[in-house]
């Protein structure tokens, strides 16, 4: 316990970064669990063709060292939009060829997650091919000053970065659903999606906008972890995936605020169980909380928000 | 209609006794194996032995007169079942011998495979001590395992770096925590203080660790494991401004580290008990390096030499008339071979009779060849 004492604050600090990547992720599959009742496991690859778009955008514009300034703010919002569109496209593209045509033949749901998985692998290995299996490394884009301590925590510029852009996008995704007339629509396929087609709500759209939704929120996390971890690799997706599907659940699957609640409680639990029982036990610790709150909350943290109306 | 199926059986029969007489050791071309990493996430490794090893087939194929060789790959992609299934290949093929397997993991389950079919594997760079401590009568390697690089790297950690106090972190393998206990055993003896840490090689985000080196301050940060994830962890220990110097072993030693850990990864000390070729003065290595560069068009690797001693061990059995599995593996028992990358002559374990360590460092992000262990000086940082 004593190392938990200790690390505490560096701990803190840590876990709500990786945890505010976590949170974005998995607004990804909440989203789309939330519309269409479907796991879209293909949702790491969505975040890992985003971590190439924005590791290109770098290449592309010939940084190589740390940048300052507004050259600094102009580069990480290139980055970030180059990401939110690398990995959008992806998202779109992927429910036009692997969910819709199964969708309309109104084929069983286990057909669709067999069909994502495919869909996983064939990206997986498309970007190995062609990019290498090897891992890349970003140029360093930032300074990753220390702006102030507490405790023994540093609090370095790019972790701030990654927690703040983090909550921004995630507020500003709740205004979209609860407060636009899109929103609503999202709102209303999720809760019954017959009775939205009778109000007119055309259905085909507003699940391409959550699949489109979903994935600029894995853009955004994809431009943090870069920036953060400088590197990425064409599996980058699959460990970071299962661990936002965890947050996801954690938080209450299908309810926006859940998930980002449960990515931050993920990477909390994580930093201080690995701080007291070694690094090693990391995702042992995580797994066996989620099991424990889903013994007493089987709904998770916040339960099923957006589609409560649907038994 | 009976005309198609006699056709046929015909076909299927040709195919057959064709296939027998290609692999009845006899007349025809004897099959060497290549077992390692082709692909996936620390192929660079495997990739460097299977060039040293392909140089020296086409170079003994392009004389006159001699036997021809053919080699075969099999990728493990470095996967211990990857590679049980695939040393069921070579058995299958009756291929003659085997260069490889290449990592410590893959060697555990594809070893025993190949020695209850008595077919010769001599590895290039598989250094778990284990390895020739099971009896196997086919088992060689052609560099020190690492009761030697452990406890040399603990030395020189102690004694050349002068390290009061190490934070050993080893990645859970076969490999990276057989490493790591040997260094933590031998810096207790050389009365440093020692902190242990285990990290996840597939993981991304080593914070964690990286606080717990934080808080523990040491003069010198170890790591049992391989390049990938020696990366990612300078890459976060510089970021979270850990000062300690990085040391680590063979599984390490690449190019890529310098590639992928860019800055941070200068002053990275990298032990090994492979040689390297780059930069000697010795006439048959520096015949050995321009003919790889001509070949593959980039310097000799990690191994490259030690596969390319391989190669010609099991050649030159060959040449002197050894066209079985049986008679290779007796003659490779008995060699005493000037190899480019050391003296080569084998213990009734399989184990090389004289062991050295050898020290590189990350400088300026390319690896620089320092030279064994007991004369090795590392450049400063900066």
């Amino acid at each position: 316990m004593h190392a938990f004492v200790t690390q505490f604050w560096p701990s803190t600090i840590d876990g709500l970064t990786i945890g505010s990547i976590y949170g974005l992720i998995a607004l990804g599959y909440t989203l789309v669990y939330g519309v269409l009742r479907l796991i879209n496991f293909a949702h790491s690859e969505v975040f890992m063709v985003g971590t190439f778009a924005s590791l290109f955008t770098l290449h592309g514009l010939g940084i190589t060292h740390a940048e300052t300034g507004f050259a600094l703010v102009g580069v990480l919002i290139l980055m970030g939009l180059a990401g939110m569109a690398g990995s959008g496209i992806t998202a779109v593209v992927l429910e036009r060829v692997a969910y819709r045509p199964l969708r309309k033949r109104g084929s069983s749901r286990l057909a669709a997650l067999i069909s994502a998985i495919g869909a996983s692998f064939f990206l997986q290995e498309v970007f190995a091919l062609r990019y290498g299996r090897d891992l890349l490394s970003f140029p360093p884009l930032m300074n990753k000053t220390v702006l102030f301590h507490i405790g023994s925590g540093q609090v370095r510029a790019d972790k701030v970065l990654v927690v703040v852009a983090a909550l921004v996008m995630a507020l500003a995704l709740d205004r979209f659903v609860n407060g636009s007339r899109l929103g609503r629509g999202v709102r209303a396929t999720a809760q019954d999606p017959d009775t939205a087609v009778l109000m007119g709500v055309n259905i085909d759209r507003i699940v391409m906008i959550t699949f489109l939704v979903g994935g600029m929120m894995a853009g955004v996390a994809a431009m943090l972890y870069g920036n953060y971890f400088e590197l990425t690799q064409y599996n980058v997706g699959f460990l970071l995936g299962i661990k936002a599907f965890t947050a996801a659940v954690l938080g209450g699957i299908g309810n926006i605020r859940g998930a980002l609640l449960g990515g931050l409680t993920l990477g909390l639990i994580e930093n201080y169980g690995g701080s007291v029982f070694g690094a090693q036990w990391k995702d042992v610790i995580a797994f066996t909380v989620l099991v424990l709150v889903l013994m007493v909350r089987p709904t998770g943290l916040l339960g099923e928000k957006l589609t409560r109306a649907r038994a | 209609m009976i005309g198609i199926v006699v056709a046929v059986v015909a076909v299927v029969a040709a195919s057959t006794s064709c296939g027998k007489s290609k692999n009845s050791g006899g007349g025809g071309t004897p099959t060497l194996a290549f077992m390692g990493a082709l692909t996936g996430s620390n192929a660079q490794l495997g990739i460097n032995i299977y060039n040293g090893a392909k140089l020296a087939i086409d170079q003994h194929n392009a004389k006159s007169g001699v036997t021809k060789v053919t080699l075969k790959k099999y990728d493990t992609q470095g996967d211990a079942t990857q590679a049980s299934s695939q040393a069921k290949k070579v058995v299958q093929d009756k291929d003659v011998a085997v260069i490889g397997p290449a990592f410590s993991g893959e060697s555990k389950t594809a070893d025993p495979i190949l020695n209850a079919a008595k077919i010769p594997f001599v590895s290039a760079s598989a250094t778990a001590v284990a390895l020739a401590q099971s009896g196997w009568k086919y088992f060689h390697r052609v560099l020190a395992n690492d009761d030697v690089q452990g406890p040399g790297d603990a030395d020189f950690i102690a004694k050349t770096l002068g390290a009061k106090s190490v934070y050993v972190i080893d990645d859970q393998s076969e490999y990276g925590l057989g490493l790591a206990d040997a260094v933590r055993k031998q810096l207790k003896t050389d009365g440093a203080t020692v902190k242990n840490g285990s990290i996840d090689p597939k993981g991304s985000d080593y914070s964690t660790t990286v606080n717990a080196i934080k808080a523990a301050n040491p003069d010198v940060v170890f790591l049992g494991g391989y390049y990938d994830a020696a990366a990612r962890l300078v890459k976060q220990m510089r970021a979270a401004t850990v000062k300690a110097t990085f040391v680590s072993g063979d599984g390490s030693l690449d190019q890529k580290i310098a590639d992928q850990g860019g800055a941070s990864a200068n002053g990275a000390l990298l032990s090994c008990t492979c040689s390297s070729a780059v930069g000697s003065t010795n006439p048959k290595v520096q015949a050995f390096e321009k003919a790889y560069v001509a070949k593959w068009g980039s310097e000799p690797a990690t191994y490259s030499a030690e596969g390319y001693d391989v190669g010609n061990i099991l050649l030159q059995a060959i040449d002197n008339g050894k066209k079985s599995a049986q008679d290779i593996n007796t003659y490779v028992a008995s060699i005493d071979y000037q190899g480019v990358s050391k003296p080569i002559k084998f213990n009734s374990t399989g184990e090389l009779s004289q062991s050295l360590l050898f020290m590189s460092e990350v400088v300026n992000d390319k690896i620089k060849f320092l030279g064994p262990t007991s004369t090795a000086k590392p450049v400063p940082a900066g």
